[in-house]
């Protein structure tokens, strides 16, 4: 009996296998199709560079996700996971190019169809890999200097009542004060710009660094200490190996927040006379009404910050495999 | 493993007491105790009275305020690990493997190196070992404790201090793993200071057990259980024990 069933189950799954439409591929390929279409069939309010590539780009496109749709052996299973995003995504380019380029309605300096930002990356591509460039740097550089330092500080104001007595006032005092209020200062301490925007950097993410690792190691059940100090545990021990590890999760949390304000900080720190990065590129453009420059600029930046933020992620999940519901 | 040699204990008038906001809450009360090298002892009294206390004495987590904490002759000054306390939550390390746990001891002081066989042996004598490689919170409480058991005996204690390390299992675990400590006692020769609140257990498991008020803890009785392992609950000697401790308690039987 249990024989037929499978053989039934068998018989199902591969019949779905060879007839299943991808539907969500389908959609997408419409969305896709539809924006492909109008942005080379309907005429252009005023002339914008790239019209003709960004239709075949996206007619491309459209195409690629009606091969998936019909093609399901093919398809990639994270691929059919970010479906619904694929279809919103087509319809978005859609009504961004009929608002813009197509009606009119959202007028010109202020926003750009979605051609205008391709013709950026298309005329403009070797000016911003040399701002990426440079902002990989500063902000490479800031950060993880910020972060080091951060942990440091706070794993001493954590372990240390001392440390804290002074160390945590003093941290309360500097974490709310905004990254530009610091500018004056940092260019009368650091002798070149570029060191002066690098402590903006990693100022900026070094405080929610500290502040949560001061915490996560106050918070670490004392019991541990109890259990390591019968153990035989020299302190040091006990602050690699038990209140560090203890709080981890603090510490990621910190490092999270220290992504996203090293991030804000940059066009502040690349306003220190820099003559490139991303920071400089989107006031640069901004200052000659270039916005669309400056969408592009960001769309690199919110890319950039994502790709970290997901990096982030994987390191923390294998560091923390150990917690609860984590893996 | 080779057996150990135990370790006697001996409390001289101690008194001890916590400091809450400049006043000192007193909570034991002139405790004079002698526990004889390789001695199982029971401690038995209310909730609150100063039983944890007493083992963190002993284990040199804390010095008395007045009296004298002796380990076989030498004064407790602080901890060590010939004397191991397991608590009654299992705290094993959240972030080690079962296995990276029983490894603390030896690694924290630097003598680690050559004592893989020895992890495993503690691993085996709990029945874990299987488990070494598994998280703290993928076990049973039953195996969080045997885990944290095994992680006091891989150093090899002459004196094994156990807080209620029971207290939260269910009571088919709990009788499993009450013959597992009486045979560890057994084959180990460990001294063993066992706090409970549960007199049955401290009847099948003692040579001797000792009853204290509420707080300030003082002792206010002792008994000995003269009977050989293994031991049945149904006993009668156990039994009329049992009832005298319990009256000592200020207990019912029948209720
Ligand atoms: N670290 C501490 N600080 C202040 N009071 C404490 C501390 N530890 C225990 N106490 C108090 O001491 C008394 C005895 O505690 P404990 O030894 O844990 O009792 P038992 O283990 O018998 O239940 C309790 O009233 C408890 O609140
Ligand atoms: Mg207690």
């Amino acid at each position: 009996m249990s024989d037929t069933l499978e053989t039934g189950r068998g018989h199902y799954a591969f019949a779905e296998s060879q007839f299943h439409l991808w539907r969500d591929g389908l959609f997408a390929a419409f969305a896709w199709g539809a924006t492909s279409a109008v942005t080379w069939f309907l005429p252009d309010v005023i002339q914008w560079g790239a019209t003709g590539t960004f239709a075949i780009l996206t007619g491309i496109i459209a195409l690629f996700f009606l091969v998936l749709a019909v093609l399901p052996r093919q398809r990639h299973a994270t691929l059919s996971h970010y479906g619904p995003w694929f279809i919103v995504l087509g319809l978005w380019l859609l009504v961004w190019e009929v608002t813009t380029a197509k009606l009119g309605w959202l007028p010109k300096p202020f926003f750009s169809p979605p051609q205008g930002l391709l013709h950026v990356y298309l005329s403009n591509w070797d000016r911003l890999l040399i701002c990426i460039a440079y902002t990989g740097r500063l902000w490479g550089l800031g950060f993880f200097i910020g972060i080091s330092a951060g942990f440091l500080a706070g794993v001493g104001l954590g372990w240390s009542k001392r440390f804290a007595y002074w160390g945590m006032p003093l941290l309360k005092l500097i974490g709310p004060v905004p990254a530009s209020a610091w500018i004056p200062c940092a260019f009368f301490i650091f002798p070149s710009t570029f060191q002066a925007s690098v402590f903006l950097v990693a100022l900026a993410s070094g405080i929610p660094v500290a502040i949560l690792t001061a915490s996560g190691i106050a918070q670490v059940n004392r019991s541990f200490y109890d259990v390591a100090r019968t153990l035989g545990a020299a302190n040091r021990w006990q602050v690699t190996k038990i209140a560090i590890p203890a709080a981890l999760p603090n510490v990621f949390v910190g490092l999270f927040m220290g992504l996203y304000y090293s991030f804000a900080v940059l066009v502040v720190a690349e306003m220190l006379g820099a003559k490139f990065g991303l920071g400089w590129y989107l006031q640069f453009n901004t200052a000659y009404s270039a916005y669309a420059n400056v969408y592009a600029g960001l769309l690199i930046m919110a890319l950039l910050c994502a790709g970290l933020v997901k990096l982030l992620f994987s390191i923390r999940d294998r560091l923390l495999g150990w917690q609860k519901g984590i893996l | 493993m080779p057996a150990v040699t135990p370790l006697g204990l001996s409390f001289d008038h101690v008194s001890h007491g916590y400091d809450i906001r400049g006043e000192v809450l007193p909570v034991l009360d002139d405790v004079s105790l002698t526990i004889a090298p390789g001695e199982f002892v029971a401690l038995l009294g209310p909730s609150g009275c100063g039983k944890s206390t007493l083992l963190r004495l002993a284990a040199g987590l804390e010095l008395p305020l007045r009296g004298r904490t002796e380990a076989s002759g030498q004064p407790i000054t602080g901890p060590g690990p010939d004397r191991i306390l397991v608590f009654q939550e299992a705290t094993l390390f959240p972030w080690r493997t079962v296995r990276g746990n029983v490894e603390a001891g030896p690694e924290a002081r630097g003598e680690l190196p050559g004592k893989a066989p020895r992890v495993d042996e503690a691993l085996r004598l709990v029945g874990l070992e299987n488990f070494g490689e598994a998280f703290p919170h993928q076990l049973s409480g039953g195996m969080a404790q045997r885990a944290a058991i095994a992680r006091a005996l891989v150093n090899d204690p002459r004196l094994l201090l156990l807080d209620e390390p029971l207290g939260k299992l269910d009571s088919l675990t709990r009788l499993n793993l009450q013959k597992d400590l009486i045979r560890l006692w057994q084959d180990r020769g460990f001294t063993a200071l066992l706090v409970t609140h549960d007199v049955e257990e401290a009847l099948l498991l003692a040579d001797r057990v000792i009853l204290f008020s509420p707080r300030p803890a003082r002792i206010i009785e002792e008994v000995q259980v003269a009977r050989p392992h293994p031991r049945r609950r149904d006993d009668p000697q156990l039994i009329a024990l049992r009832s005298h401790l319990l009256a000592a308690l200020g207990v019912l039987e029948d209720v």
